[in-house]
């Protein structure tokens, strides 16, 4: 005869009293907006618990000439988030006969991930891109798709460790006399992200591997890779 | 003269009841540093190598880079520590102190065994409550013993040994590459690949490989044998202009509230 | 919620060349609510000697007092000043002794020595030593500040220098953290003497 008990072995046997749909599978990802510019950065480390599953496995992703789409949370939610997003882009373009602009693909992913208010994806995105007038916009969302432009931000295991830091040397709080509105340069911001990874490396367990940085201009997605430390 | 309640030896208990209160009350308790590790030890023609990595994490942040994880018994024993790093620390440390009285109390040097059999009787009285598993090794007049020793008090004496967190990838290396008779060269390398494969394929392990090779009278220890994670240079550097940081001047601050709120961006 | 951060706290030290300081906020807070904006957890040791004692609060009183006995049951003893490595060394064996009923308090020590060598070391709360030759942090912004510190701290920083790496290190680490902040104090250890500043912090 089946009891609970056996039917419940197999299940603790994984270290888990329930079963949750949802895996965190590390890694960090960051945006930061200049005046022509935008830039993504992510380390390409997928985790789980203490093993890696793999050392390169990218979690920002090129949508357009004009959009990147960095995540952090459920790799298999991202990537299906990801998929849905480029699926309505697509229709917003066979509708409207027009690319989509950026802060209506920021809208479109609010209310794609809102859709799934009761049982959401598992990620923490940022979405960025160049603005109707050319500008760098990067818009930040929590999982169910509350949205905020921002010029820089963080999401992920290394959030806590890096988000100060961009408070710090992108938006220069707590610096007398520093010009909080100045934005950075292209050269200053993609300094910053792989100081910021460099560091987040070093002591984040689940940041590590590779980095990817994507540049978006007027000329379209640039992609630099730089290592970082494997153990 | 009589020492002060202070400084008396012994575990104290009299925070348990107000923590145990505090964790019913719902205040989760916090844990320990755990060196969430890769530790190893070989036995070869002339002796024992053991190895480390030197990485202690508190959760999922790396609290120590460059931790030293073997940790010295006697002249003729070291003793490699994972699991609560505060434990593997003090176990070791007291186990150390009363060998050094052993030796003095003989007039010999003391055997691997005496030490094995201390740790596990200490450890074993403690119900497994003191966190430390330990990998140790050591030359002594019997010569080379390589023991495992868990936190509940049990022990293996085997030819070779991996724990902590690293292990199943540390072993696999150990299994398809040791064989009796390895020179002292091929000892250390071995020891050093494995320790590599837990820093690298584990992520409670990382940064350098410590090594110790005791062999007959001699004892060599090599911290930071190998240093595969080495930082690179930043990208740029992030002085601050001097004045940057703004403070309150206590003559400035005269008759004005030192306490000013600026709640401005 | 962890009974570290009940009352909230966040405390930094790092070495300089020829110098060390260490830096704390100085929030007391019941959980969300903030209860004093002056509240002590750094505390001298010695002339060169500091210790910051980040956790819950009543452990830091108490621990504060019992460190200050010992100190100076060790001066009357030994007829000499209590050393910073000889002083962490004490205070881990004091949290290693409540092994299995611990004090709530992760302590810190800076410190130069009669050497005039920078000394600091973290601890975790029972009592683990580390020692760190850059800087070591504590308290409920602990991970901010690892991010803060990793990026920002070099070796060889002068006293000044020293300072804004600091104040600026422990400022936007606590801004992101909603149970520390409301006011800071910072120690540059220096062999001339102890500089202590308040830092003007937002008190939100």
């Amino acid at each position: 005869m089946r009891t609970a008990t056996a039917v419940a072995a197999p299940i603790e046997a994984h270290g888990h009293n329930h079963w949750s749909p949802y895996v965190d599978n590390g890694g960090t990802t960051l945006a930061i907006a200049g005046e022509d510019y935008v830039l993504v950065a992510s380390d390409t480390r997928q985790s789980d618990g203490y093993a890696i599953n793999s050392r390169y496995e990218p979690k920002a992703f090129v949508l357009s000439n004009n959009a990147v789409l960095g995540t952090s949370g459920c790799v298999a939610d991202a990537k299906r988030l990801c998929e849905v997003l480029e699926q309505r882009a697509q229709l917003y373009q066979h509708k409207h006969d027009r690319q989509i602009s950026t802060p209506a693909l920021a809208r479109l992913l609010s209310n794609t991930m809102y859709n799934r208010r009761m049982l959401p994806y598992y990620v923490f995105p940022v979405l960025a891109g160049l603005d109707s007038e050319g500008r760098g916009a990067a818009y930040a969302y929590d999982a169910i798709g509350s949205m905020e432009r921002v010029t820089n931000s963080c999401f992920g295991s290394a959030e806590t460790l890096i988000q100060p830091f961009l408070d710090n040397q992108v938006a220069r709080n707590n610096q007398r006399g520093a010009d909080p509105e100045r934005l950075l340069t292209r050269q200053e911001a993609l300094k910053i992200a792989i100081d910021a990874f460099t560091s987040a490396t070093e002591r984040d367990i689940y940041t590590g591997d590779y980095l990817e940085i994507f540049i978006i201009d007027a000329a379209g997605v640039h992609k630099e890779t730089r290592e970082l430390k494997h153990d | 003269m009589a020492l002060p309640a202070e400084a008396s030896t012994g575990f104290k208990f009299d925070n348990v009841k107000r923590n145990q209160l505090l964790g019913d009350k719902g205040y989760k308790l916090p844990t320990a540093t755990k060196t969430g590790t890769t530790i190893v030890g070989l036995i070869f023609k002339d002796g024992v190598v053991l190895g480390a990595d030197t990485r202690a994490t508190a959760g999922t942040i790396v609290a120590d880079k460059n931790c030293e994880k073997i940790h010295y018994l006697a002249p003729n024993m070291y003793c490699c520590g994972a699991g609560t790093a505060a434990d593997t620390e003090f176990t070791t440390s007291m186990i150390s102190s009363q060998l050094a009285l052993h030796s003095l109390n003989t007039g010999r040097e003391a055997r691997v065994v005496t030490a094995m059999t201390m740790l596990k009787q200490y450890l074993f009285r403690y119900q497994g409550h003191i966190g430390a598993a330990l990998v140790l090794g050591g030359y002594d007049v019997t010569g080379p013993h390589l023991f495992t020793i868990y936190p509940h008090g049990s022990t293996d004496k085997l030819p070779f040994v991996t724990m902590g967190s690293g292990s199943l990838a540390a072993m696999s290396v150990f299994e398809s590459r040791w064989r009796e008779g390895l020179s002292r060269e091929e000892g250390i390398e071995l020891v050093k690949d494995a320790i590599e494969a837990g820093v690298f394929n584990d992520l409670g392990s990382g940064s350098n490989v410590d090594v110790c090779v005791l062999t007959k009278g001699n004892v060599e220890y090599l911290r930071g044998y190998s240093r595969p994670n080495e930082r690179v240079f930043k990208e740029q550097s992030y002085k601050f202009a001097p004045g940057t940081t703004e403070f309150i001047d206590p003559a400035a601050a005269q008759g004005e509230d030192a306490t000013a709120m600026d709640v401005s961006a | 919620m962890s009974i570290m951060q009940y009352n909230g706290s966040a405390v930094v030290a790092m070495v300089g060349k020829n110098c060390v300081a260490i830096a704390a906020d100085k929030r007391l807070g019941q959980r969300a609510l903030t209860v004093d904006m002056d509240f002590q957890k750094v505390f001298p040791v010695t002339d060169r000697t500091y210790v910051g004692l980040p956790g819950l609060a009543t452990d830091v009183k108490t621990l504060s007092d019992r460190f200050r006995m010992r100190v100076n049951l060790y001066r009357h003893r030994e007829e000499r000043v209590i050393e910073p490595e000889t002083f962490a060394n004490m205070v881990s064996q004091i949290m290693y002794e409540r092994r299995f009923g611990p004090y709530f308090v992760e302590p810190v020590v800076a410190g130069l020595d009669k050497k005039n060598k920078p000394f600091i070391c973290g601890m975790d709360l029972l009592g683990c030593l580390n020692y760190a030759n850059d800087f070591v942090v504590s308290g409920t912004a602990s991970d901010n500040l690892f991010g803060m510190c990793e990026s920002l701290w070099e070796p060889d920083l002068e006293p000044e220098e020293l300072f804004e790496t600091i104040s600026q290190c422990l400022l936007n680490a606590v801004d992101r953290d909603a149970v520390s902040g409301w006011g800071a104090v910072v120690h540059i250890i220096t062999p001339d003497g102890v500089i202590t500043r308040d830092l003007k912090c937002r008190m939100d």
